[in-house]
């Protein structure tokens, strides 16, 4: 410490002062905690019911019936909004906690020499062929629509995206020399990836949850739009954009709010991982 | 070289049956009787029975698989339930809106892309690389069905520049090109904002290397060391994106197409889930999966053409 404060100033400060990714962690941790601020508070408080419908203050500009205005069948435009964002990011969290545990168990019982190495890989290459959006027709087709096709559909075709991740991330964590030590200590394979590989390859694994929720959010608003999310009359971004499609000139604010909303959740949440990887995925911070 | 070529050909086959298996087994355990969804609830059981055998619903699942998957090969995918064609002839038709879509907008996702990734790779910390990020940011937050309808909007009914939507067909090739520009620019602008980030990336990695330093001191022109030297040294990792992208760009054709009413595969298979058109859905998807996979393989194989140490060393 001392012989740190004899260093002159600017290299000081460099170190201490310059964090990368500073700027994109705090204006996404912003954007996503507003986004998880206004779900949460949408369970217990909204302008309006959002499923109320109001025929006579239909097809209402902003400002002019409720903050947002309101929809065809006068339900209002910004409640709807609120709820739509917790729905969305239910649907986000529970597909990638899917994805983030399968991938990652395959991941790093891949890296630690399975057997089923190359078929875990040969696998995850199968299930990343299949867009979410065509498992989700089949799944449609199997289960109907609802929040579980869209759950499963995005959730599986996370698999492979943490599988590959974890797997490289794994492997690199096995060729050091305290993993060695610890086999000489007498640890099994299980017991080392438990105790070295999974906290060593943690924050990796939390950078890509962030990307991978943004992902999901985008495809969960797909999935709504073609009638494949939650059934009404649960608000989602991707149904109002679907409902808006008639009203284009007409209420164009319609079809505004909740692509804005995606946007700016979406945006939040990869500026957040973007910023989170600046500070725990060594690979970017070695080249950062 | 061949060692390459054969190696990656059959992790495409494996692949392929891979998918073609789950599939197979997706659908086979979805309810219902596609005989008796065909022929509804008044038929006898005598006829119901004949159906089952003409359409071979009798024979054991392994069978059935076998047969699909021979017929996949051939292109005699049965007939749809709900069209009663036969269902290669009606991907055939749809293929010729999708392809040229997502080839469409993967060209104008390049085109956006590679000047603008260039440029702000030129200058990092410049006004150029500054717009660059945000158009990269901003891009890829957004989605592209929204985008379309966005288009819709402005350019289409707005101005009245371009089509809504529908397909006039390729008797009408310049009309058909007018109608696919705006879906394809949907797609391409997510694109293009992914492609940006990594082309940008790549060609900042590549102008601190030695060779594009000498060439500089040899005399050569900053723009010079950058498109001659930089910029086809940095290509690997954008047509590496650009294959992972293919499986975005068909998850995105299906929602774009369905904004613009394009009579295409994406529109296809959504039509065939609202009409429990089985056999559609089964092989629409295994074609889309089949894309992707045989996209991979051919970007795998590209790498060798665009970069010769890979070539070397395959």
């Amino acid at each position: 410490m001392t012989a740190l404060a004899k260093l002159p100033g600017p290299v000081l400060r460099l170190r201490r002062g310059w964090r990368p990714g500073s700027a994109a962690l705090l204006i996404g941790g912003i954007l996503t905690a507003c986004l998880v601020g206004i779900a949460l508070t949408s369970l217990v408080w909204t302008p309006e019911d959002p499923a109320r419908m109001r025929i006579l203050q239909k097809l209402k500009g902003p400002l002019v019936s409720g903050l947002l205005g309101t929809d065809h069948l006068g339900r209002d435009v910004a409640s709807m909004l609120m709820r739509g964002a917790f729905n969305s990011l239910t649907t986000a969290f529970a597909a990638v906690a899917v994805g983030a545990v399968l991938g990652t168990l395959a991941g790093v019982a891949a890296a630690a020499g399975s057997k089923f190495d190359a078929v875990l890989m040969r696998i995850c290459d199968a299930l990343f062929a299949l867009p979410p959006i065509l498992s989700a027709i089949m799944l449609g087709a199997l289960l109907g629509p609802g929040a579980l096709t869209a759950i499963v559909a995005i959730g599986v075709f996370m698999i492979p995206v943490f599988a590959r991740v974890t797997r490289g991330a794994a492997m690199q964590i096995w060729a050091r020399e305290y993993i060695m030590a610890a086999r000489m200590a007498g640890k099994g394979t299980a017991r080392i990836t438990v105790e070295h590989v999974l906290p060593n390859i943690a924050g990796q694994i939390i950078v890509q949850v962030t990307i991978q929720l943004a992902m999901a959010i985008l495809t969960e608003a797909g999935l709504s739009f073609l009638g494949l999310g939650l059934p009404p009359p649960a608000p989602t971004w991707g149904r109002m954009l679907a409902e808006s499609q008639t009203y284009l000139l007409q209420a164009p604010h319609l079809a505004l709010a909740p692509g804005l909303a995606i946007a700016v959740a979406v945006l939040g949440l990869n500026l957040l991982g973007d910023g989170l990887a600046a500070r725990l995925d060594p690979r970017r911070r070695q080249a950062s | 070289m061949l060692r390459h070529l054969l190696r990656r050909a059959a992790g495409f086959a494996v692949t392929f049956l891979l998918i073609s298996i789950l599939v197979f087994c997706m659908m086979e355990i979805v309810p219902g009787d596609p005989a008796s969804a065909m022929l509804g609830t008044s038929a006898t059981p005598e006829t119901l029975a004949a159906l089952r055998a003409q359409m071979g619903l009798d024979a054991p699942a392994a069978i059935r698989y076998l047969r699909w998957l021979g017929g996949l090969m051939t292109g005699s995918m049965g007939l749809s339930y709900t069209y009663g064609v036969p269902v290669g002839g009606l991907i055939l038709e749809r293929l010729a809106v999708t392809l040229p879509l997502t080839g469409l907008a993967v060209l104008l996702a390049v085109g956006i892309a590679l000047p603008l990734g260039v440029t702000a790779a030129a200058r990092p910390g410049g006004v150029a690389d500054g717009a660059a990020t945000l158009y990269a940011q901003a891009g890829i937050a957004v989605p592209n069905f929204w985008i379309g309808l966005m288009l819709i909007m402005v350019v289409a009914l707005g101005l009245g520049w371009l089509p809504a939507g529908g397909f006039p067909g390729w008797g009408e090739p310049a009309a058909a090109l007018r109608a696919l520009l705006l879906p394809a620019l949907a797609l391409a602008i997510p694109q293009s904002a992914v492609l940006t980030r990594v082309t940008r990336a790549s060609v900042v990695e590549v102008m601190n290397e030695d060779f594009v330093r000498t060439a500089r001191a040899k005399g050569a022109s900053v723009s010079r060391a950058l498109w001659r030297h930089a910029v086809p040294n940095a290509l690997v990792p954008v047509i590496t994106m650009l294959g992972l992208q293919i499986s975005f760009l068909i998850g995105g054709a299906v929602l774009v197409e369905n904004v613009f009413t394009l009579p295409g595969m994406g529109r296809l298979a959504w039509q065939a889930l609202a009409q429990r058109d089985l056999i559609v859905i089964q092989n629409v998807v295994m074609v889309f999966a089949t894309i992707v996979i045989a996209v991979n393989l051919g970007v795998d194989l590209l790498y060798t053409v665009v970069d010769p140490r890979l070539r070397r060393r395959a």
